[in-house]
């Protein structure tokens, strides 16, 4: 089984990252500040001006490790890709079964249901402790929104049909997202998602958490062998990960969403930690970022019991096992992939 | 698993103190000094292996030593700390 490797993330502007032997070495203006060996690592993520050493690029690309570049607020730019690897023959199960509409729309209901339970969750919990009951009864016709919704995955048709059904609940899911905020709701009001950029504190805020969430995604993807960019529920287009993007819709309610909620009912992020940029965009500052990355990673270390697995697994490594299971299912071994449901 | 690395060089020729430098150099490549020559190294069994026959092969087995501890865990249960402690927990969000 794979085991969690940690991702360290440099957001100091003008740090040069190198290699010396087997570990990494951060420096800032000539001065060593970190020193770490690889085999820790599983990822590096570079924002903004950042530096890596060619041997270090070249060493990561050999031993899979994961190397994304993001501006400086956090938006994707790159990714480092090794050769091809993988299995070609898993691919090409992957391929037909997207050729196969009838593949396709089974894969993809079980992705909306898992998508739609696990927002579900999210939002009876919420209505479970609101304590003001306008807040609750919103919430409550969300969930029963989602509830008629899962039920109507099941009928749905066409691939069309099932987008309508997960477009409605997401509507309703995103509409009632201010019940579900506790804390400093004049600062954190959200009215819709606004994304490249961001328009709100709560949209920066799940903007970044999902960048981070689908980089982890395309990895789980890659590192399966699956191709990224063969989709299921979504359209496939030049430069779009579709696959990590259908992989990511079950698990934005419990890893995403629910951090964000979490930083901001705690107060551990608060209206300070944005800046407005010219154009109405609202980015996240550098101690915004730096609360949200550690607590997004002390997250991942936390241990579930996986429904179909069975066995205890941190969260971070759920994209993996949700990657793997697919896998199995195109290769024919299991009659249906079976989406991650986070048990309340 | 937590091992701790403690080794004596000895540094009284050339050829010793390339050895010391090369000890310190694998070490560091599988954990973090904590004392001049004790390092905290954090790997599973294969990279354990890997790790003592590197070490073994370069000393001279008639002049130096190097023991390797394995610490029980969690660590932060069982090793106290005073006084300078650099420690990093890797395992802890890294975010510079």
């Amino acid at each position: 089984m794979k085991t969690i490797l940690n991702t360290l993330y440099v957001q100091t502007q003008g740090s040069y990252l190198r290699l010396d032997h087997e570990t990494l070495k951060l420096e800032v203006e000539k001065e060593l500040k970190f020193q770490i060996p690889l085999h820790h690592l599983g990822g590096i993520v570079a924002f903004g001006n950042v530096l890596l050493s060619p041997f270090l690029i070249h060493k990561c690309a050999e031993d899979g490790r994961n190397l994304i570049w993001l501006t400086e607020y956090g938006r994707y730019k790159a990714r480092l890709a090794g050769s091809t690897t993988g299995n070609v023959l898993l691919r090409r199960c992957q391929h037909q079964a997207v050729d196969s509409p009838e593949s396709t729309l089974a894969i993809a209901r079980y992705m909306v249901a898992g998508k739609l339970q696990n927002a579900r969750s999210i939002v009876m919990r919420a209505a479970r402790e609101a304590k003001d009951k306008t807040d609750k009864d919103i919430l409550s016709k969300t969930a029963q929104i989602h509830a008629e919704s899962i039920q109507n995955t099941e009928t749905a048709s066409d691939l069309d049909k099932l987008r309508g059904i997960e477009g409605y609940a997401a509507k309703a899911y995103f509409g009632s997202f201010t019940q579900m905020i506790r804390q400093n709701r004049i600062a954190f009001t959200f009215t819709e998602r606004t994304k490249n950029p961001p328009r709100d504190p709560i949209n920066a805020l799940l903007s970044f958490v999902y960048t981070l969430l689908t980089n982890e995604c395309i990895s789980a993807c890659e590192s399966i062998g699956l191709d990224p960019q063969m989709g299921f529920l979504h359209a496939l287009r030049p430069g779009k990960p579709s696959l990590a993007l259908d992989l990511m819709e079950e698990l934005r309610s419990p890893l995403a969403d629910r951090l964000v909620l979490t930083l901001i009912n705690r107060g551990q992020i608060k209206p300070e930690d944005f800046t407005e940029r010219p154009g109405g965009a609202i980015y996240l500052s550098e101690d915004g970022r730096k609360t949200i990355l550690a607590e997004y990673q002390k997250r991942k270390q936390e241990e579930i019991t996986h429904p179909i697995v069975g066995s205890k697994i941190p969260l971070g490594l759920i994209p993996h096992v949700q990657a793997r299971l697919l896998a199995r299912h195109l290769r024919g071994d299991v009659p249906s992939y079976q989406p991650f449901i986070l048990r309340g | 698993m937590d091992i701790l690395v403690t080794y004596d060089v000895n540094t009284e020729t050339k050829e010793g103190r390339s050895r010391l430098r090369k000890v310190a150099t694998v070490c560091k490549n599988y954990g973090q000094r904590v004392q001049f020559s004790v390092f905290e190294c954090r790997v599973n069994e294969m990279q354990y292996e890997t790790f003592q026959a590197q070490l073994v092969k370069i000393i001279d087995k008639q002049k130096d030593s190097i023991r390797f501890y394995r610490l029980p865990s969690p660590r932060e249960k069982y090793v106290q700390s005073f006084g300078v402690d650099d420690y990093t927990d890797f395992d802890q969000p890294l975010i510079f």
